[in-house]
């Protein structure tokens, strides 16, 4: 789970890291009270989207007046902002943070993250901020440097003491610097975060060190001992379909093409959609029903599916271990039934209780086309969508 | 000998008289399995399907002699679990826990590690459908009926496409020594690589069939050791051809976060550290196959 930089702040600001004033504006006049209440001649305001690269999609603005940061904000509120990390549905900014204008000397960047190779937390700077970190890994690998953290002693100071060296910080502010270090590592332990990000972490004129941007996300296996942080979910920031699946404890990620899919297991999933693209089709969504798939299940997973507008076919893929494929046939036939399908379905039916499974579809009466393994099934499917396209074709020539 | 357990392997079971738990252990004993009892703190001295319950697993191991245990236990108190395995001299341990926080895993992992290795217990998942030595011993929730004892060695992130490719070749006479779940998580108790090691020893095991996907570089680690340690052929399929990058793909490690983790790219390197590639996931059987009969 992501959370906006404002909220990233303000948890780390807690923890001893130092950051500019600033405040929150769901309007153009909020926007212009938040500036009065800071004072000073400089303010940004920045679009809150779980994203980075904001600045590059327009969603950070410079302003030298109050009205400069109405004009801002009424440009930037209820836009979609489109960044490589967004995709290009993009994200909607709904809520602005007014920060005071810093004086910057120097742009470092900073990161703490969960490393699943050495299954250690591992803490990377550079004293290159304000770049894109993969962009300085490719040009100037040597620029960066990465310190990992021993699990059973935690952040000890002298590797604090090391990062700050590498970021170039000088005396003067090395003890401020392994606080914010420290500070940082400690949130991430306590709040179940893997992944902690200050790009660009500023040295200002006046010599302070500050989190410029704060990016935080959280171990979505973690939330439910993180209370606090799980309030600070914003919804408007996710896919509503992916929402709504995992409301009904089910896993789905919506894509471009127009084979819906309703699979059980995720490596299955996977396979089964790259099994469809290699059959010459290309999959609408990645969806995985997990284990006891009920009949209730299957049909909201149906609904699930066939709320996509662009979906011309539809193909179920179950293994049964767990499950057992006369319920799951049960459970299709219900969903069918109910729903009033208006695209080809596809069903291949695999594992325990197959037998029955296919009698059940069989008997059903229903127009199910059925297949035996895993490639016929996305044959039939992409055969199946290519006809439903013509037919269409026609019908629309015929009128 | 398949790897890590036979028809003689005493089994517990973490979580024992839970639903889920009774569920899956009455299936393995129906399997076969050597199951000598279980665990549930507050529920010892009971009976649970005929094998008696215990408090604690020191005492499952002083008392019933477990060798290796299976964890049911929620993901809340999973990591625990683990770790009491561990060190009450536990010697193989299958956690099926979907959901323990990553920061878990880290302090199982670096629990583990404070043994010295031959008294260090091997883990192989979370979130994973366990381990199974066909005709022998089933230590997870798979359907047991669609594996045929052989001589390929199964491993696998995913359990229902690892179904998928136990099923494949028992349509085409293939059968397996074992086939181990590592699960679909960002930190795993074993790799990829690990479980390669363990079939290379293996006299049983003729051919390796590695089922990865996208995301992590364990399967590219698995290719390197491989090249440079191993004398049987491994076979590979990577799932996620079709997976954008950042998203993630249903489980918790299936997410392409940077160069090198997207299937396409794994499967290059595969290539060129001499694993044999299966071209669709249909194809998992019959590539088994080609190599099989070259050998």
């Amino acid at each position: 789970m992501d959370i906006h930089e404002y909220q990233a702040k303000d948890i780390l600001q807690g923890y001893g890291v130092k950051i500019a004033e600033g405040g929150l504006a769901y309007s153009p006049e909020d926007a212009v009270q938040r500036a009065r209440e800071i004072g000073g001649h400089l303010w940004v305001v920045k679009a809150q989207i779980h994203s980075g690269a904001r600045g590059k999609a327009g969603g950070i603005k410079i302003c030298k007046t109050h009205d400069e940061v109405a004009a801002a904000a009424e440009e930037l509120l209820g836009k979609r902002l489109r960044t490589h990390q967004t995709g290009p549905a993009g994200k909607v900014c709904n809520r602005l943070y007014i920060e005071a204008g810093t004086e910057i000397a120097k742009e470092l960047y900073f990161c703490l993250l969960v490393d699943r190779s050495a299954e250690r937390i591992v803490m990377i700077g550079s004293a290159e901020g304000g770049m894109e970190i993969e962009e300085l890994a490719k040009t100037r690998p040597e620029a960066i440097t990465k310190i990992y953290i021993e699990p059973a002693v935690g952040l000890l100071d002298y590797q604090a003491r090391e990062m700050a060296f590498a970021l170039g910080l000088d005396a003067e502010i090395m003890s401020h610097a392994v606080k914010t270090i420290r500070g940082c590592y400690k949130a991430l332990r306590a709040l179940d975060c893997s992944m902690l990000e200050i790009n660009p972490l500023v040295v200002t004129r006046s010599n302070e060190l500050i989190a410029l941007d704060a990016k935080m996300g959280f171990d979505d296996n973690a939330l439910f001992r993180q209370p606090k942080i799980s309030e600070l979910r914003d919804k408007t920031q996710e896919d509503p379909r992916e929402m709504a699946a995992a409301d009904r404890g089910l896993s789905y990620v919506g894509l471009d093409g127009d084979i819906g899919c309703m699979i059980n297991g995720a490596g299955l999933a996977m396979a089964t959609m790259d099994m469809i693209k290699l059959a010459g089709g290309e999959p609408a969504n990645f969806l995985d029903v997990g284990g006891g798939a009920s009949a209730e299940r299957t049909e909201k997973a149906f609904r699930l599916v066939l709320a996509d507008k662009n979906v011309k076919a539809m193909l179920v893929n179950i293994f049964a271990g767990i499950n057992r494929c006369d319920w799951i046939a049960e459970g299709v036939v219900h969903a069918v039934k109910k729903i009033d399908m208006q695209v080809p379905l596809i069903v291949r039916l695999s594992g325990t209780n197959v037998e029955e499974g296919q009698r059940i579809i069989r008997e059903s009466g229903l127009p199910i086309i059925t297949a035996d393994t895993l490639a016929e099934a996305a044959e039939k499917a992409v055969q199946a969508r290519n006809q439903a396209v013509a037919k269409a074709a026609v019908a629309t020539e015929g009128c | 000998m398949a790897i890590f357990i036979d028809e003689n392997t005493r089994i517990i079971v973490q979580g024992f008289t839970g639903k889920i738990g009774s569920f899956h252990a009455e299936d393995m004993i129906k399997y076969g399995s050597n199951v000598v009892g279980g665990v549930t703190p507050g529920k010892g001295g009971q009976t649970h399907l005929g094998r008696p319950v215990f408090n604690t697993v020191k005492e499952a191991v002083l008392k019933a002699g477990a060798e290796a245990s299976i964890v049911f236990v929620p993901p809340a108190f999973a990591a625990d679990s683990i770790m009491e395995a561990a060190d009450a001299g536990i010697k193989y341990c299958v956690s099926i826990t979907d959901g323990i926080p990553t920061q878990d895993m880290m302090k199982v992992k670096n629990f583990l590690r404070r043994f010295p290795k031959e008294k260090r217990m091997v883990l192989t998942g979370p979130n994973c459908a366990g381990t199974i030595s066909p005709g022998r011993s089933m230590l997870g929730i798979m359907p047991g009926h669609i594996y045929m004892q052989g001589n390929v060695g199964i491993v696998g992130r995913s359990g229902t496409l690892g179904y998928e490719a136990a099923d494949q070749m028992k349509r085409l006479g293939i059968g397996v020594s074992t086939s181990v779940g590592i699960g679909g998580d960002p930190i795993n108790g074993s790799s990829h690589r690990d479980i390669l090691e363990k079939f290379e020893q293996d006299p049983e095991t003729k051919v390796v069939l590695m089922i990865g996907e996208i995301g992590g570089p364990q399967e590219v680690e698995a290719g390197l050791f491989a090249k440079e340690h191993m004398t049987k052929p491994v076979v590979a399929y990577i799932a996620g051809l079709t997976a954008p990058e950042g998203r993630r793909m249903g489980h918790a490690g299936a997410i392409i976060s940077s160069a090198g983790e997207g299937a396409a790219e794994k499967v290059a390197i595969l290539k060129e550290l001499g694993v044999t590639i299966c071209p669709t996931p249909a194809a998992m059987g019959a590539t088994v196959a080609e190599v099989l009969a070259k050998l």
